[in-house]
């Protein structure tokens, strides 16, 4: 199958940042430390099963997470988003 | 495990395999899944380079160049981290003696680096004596893009996230330098009959 | 109380299926009952996970159909290569348990206390978080404009045909546009192509408006439609996309 059908986008991971983090992350907006570019996670592109979960920035495509799971153990990287605004629960 | 079970829920096909054929954990699939971490690059053919950096001077072919290199079919089993096997995959590709062989060196590692990004390292022995290639064919057809075309590493004897898709080139080193997955999670060598999935495996 | 709600998102619940409905050849919808479910938002989805006797697992999203005055549902359309979708569709039935996580989203949801004018644009099955929106507007009794562009390949293939007309039928604001892009009934009047800026913009507000968009569907029909909004002059802003994959199935 054609790779760019596979692209998703950050709602696709929605359950998965929720259990990460514990907080709902879809519309939490992130800055690209590449680029700066400010956008919801759920305005990324997301490529699952890479073999891990990689998460990149819509205009300069810089990988802004990345995640792996294995049994009992999670690693994130987050080394390629800026910061990140998440809104309380409401 | 909650000890749940989908009444009637069988998933996709998968055995068990040929006894001794198939590591650990892995089940076995006709398909070939397409795994990426982004989007695919279509480096036209004229812009292709592979190129062997690290030991004195880098030392590059152009496509021709490379295409006109000593090469062989191999059909040999892949594993992928993911759990699924492909037996008795039909590559054809450059080994990776050819290639280091156009370098003067003494570094024990490297770091395949890719269209798009991607690295990956590697053991020199890992990839010597015939146990590695630089794969341009597929099951008798030109490599497909979304497989890694033109050409990608091929190290079956390793966990497939090491046969790095669109590569473009070998970086050598002396010391072992975890390249895109080893560096978050996945593990630094990635032997399937070792079951080295991840850190600590 | 939002911690509580924060941890039964988080976990695992086992829900059980109340009852199916057969939209189309290839889509049900499924009916849960979960007892700590905690309720929804329209456009949120829910994490289904099935269990092999083997213990191997798989797990996928499907978007709630339901409004959320109405209870639980989600609608499957079952992907001819897909893991979980052919058993959803085809052997899951009334009784059977199976494990759910969410809601979840809070990025696509869309609430009348949004308001409007709201631009739905729906591909195939991206049409079900749309149709929670359209419900939640009717079970509120709302008047805020809102549009629903669909395009599916045949009319057989349109998912909540009948609900849909009797909605728009309503005359309080809801209308609904159809595309049908491979095959057309004799007499067909409405669009017959695949969406392009022609046809959005027949369809769409001008910019001016300022209407919210939903966009839901393959990867490629998104990119295209939100492309071809922002060439009408709508804010990038504006456009809250989802993407289904075929990955999934």
């Amino acid at each position: 199958m054609e790779t760019d059908a596979m692209r998703l986008d950050g709602n696709a991971i929605g359950g998965l940042m929720l259990e990460l983090f514990g907080a709902e992350m879809t519309a939490a907006r992130g800055v690209c430390g590449s680029c700066g570019a400010v956008e919801p996670l759920a305005q990324t592109d997301v490529y699952l099963n890479a073999p891990g979960t990689v998460v990149r920035c819509r205009h300069c495509q810089n990988v802004v997470l990345r995640i792996v799971r294995a049994p009992g153990r999670t690693w994130i990287d987050l080394s390629g988003m800026r910061s990140i605004e998440i809104p309380d629960a409401g | 495990m909650t000890g749940f079970v989908s009444r009637g829920f069988k998933g996709r096909r998968r055995s068990g395999g040929p006894e001794g054929r198939v590591p650990p954990g892995q089940y076995v699939t006709d398909d070939f899944p397409v795994l990426s971490a982004g989007p695919t690059p279509h480096t036209p053919l004229e812009d292709w380079s592979f190129t062997i950096r690290g030991g004195g001077e880098p030392v590059s072919w152009s496509w021709e160049e490379f295409r006109a290199l000593p090469s062989e079919t191999v059909t040999v089993d892949i594993h992928c981290v993911t759990k699924w096997s492909k037996l008795d995959s039909v590559w054809e590709g450059v080994r990776v003696d050819t290639v280091l062989e156009a370098v003067e060196h003494d570094a024990a590692y490297l770091t395949a680096f890719c269209d798009g990004g991607y690295t990956t390292n590697l053991p020199i022995e890992d990839v010597t004596d015939g146990k590695a290639w630089v794969a341009f064919g597929f099951d008798g057809e030109p490599l497909e893009p979304e497989h890694g075309g033109p050409a990608r590493l091929l190290v079956p004897h390793l966990y497939f996230w090491k046969s790095a898709k669109w590569v473009r080139g070998l970086e050598l080193r002396d010391e072992d330098e975890p390249g895109f997955w080893e560096s978050n999670g996945y593990h630094i060598r990635g032997d399937p009959w070792l079951e080295q999935r991840y850190w600590g495996d | 109380m939002a911690g509580a709600a924060v941890l039964g998102r988080l976990t695992w619940q086992i829900a059980e299926v109340a009852g199916t409905v057969e939209e189309t050849p290839r889509v049900k919808t499924i009916a849960l009952e979960a007892e700590s479910w905690t309720g929804h938002r329209a456009g949120q989805h829910l994490d289904v996970r099935l269990t092999a006797e083997d213990g191997y697992q798989a797990e996928r999203s499907y978007s709630i159909a339901s409004a959320p005055e109405n209870g639980l549902e989600i609608t499957v359309e079952r992907l001819d290569d897909g893991e979980v979708s052919p058993y959803l569709v085809d052997e899951l039935r009334e009784g059977d348990r199976l494990e759910l996580r969410g809601p979840i989203g809070g990025y696509f949801v869309w609430g009348v206390e949004d308001g409007g004018p709201v631009l739905l644009v729906a591909g195939g099955s991206g049409v079900v978080p749309l149709m929670a929106m359209i419900r939640h507007r009717a079970a509120a009794w709302s008047r805020v404009p809102m549009r629903l562009l669909y395009s599916s390949h045949s009319l057989e293939q349109v998912i909540y045909r009948d609900e849909l007309e009797r909605l728009a039928a309503r005359g309080d604001g809801l209308e609904v546009f159809h595309t049908l892009t491979r095959e057309q009934p004799a007499g067909w009047t409405g669009y017959s192509r695949r969406i392009d800026n022609e046809l959005l913009g027949e369809v769409a507000w001008p910019a001016s408006e300022s209407a919210t968009v939903f966009v839901c569907g393959s990867t490629h029909f998104v990119d295209a439609a939100a492309d071809g909004l922002v060439a009408l002059g709508y804010d990038p802003g504006s456009i809250r996309t989802e993407r289904f994959g075929a990955t999934g199935g």
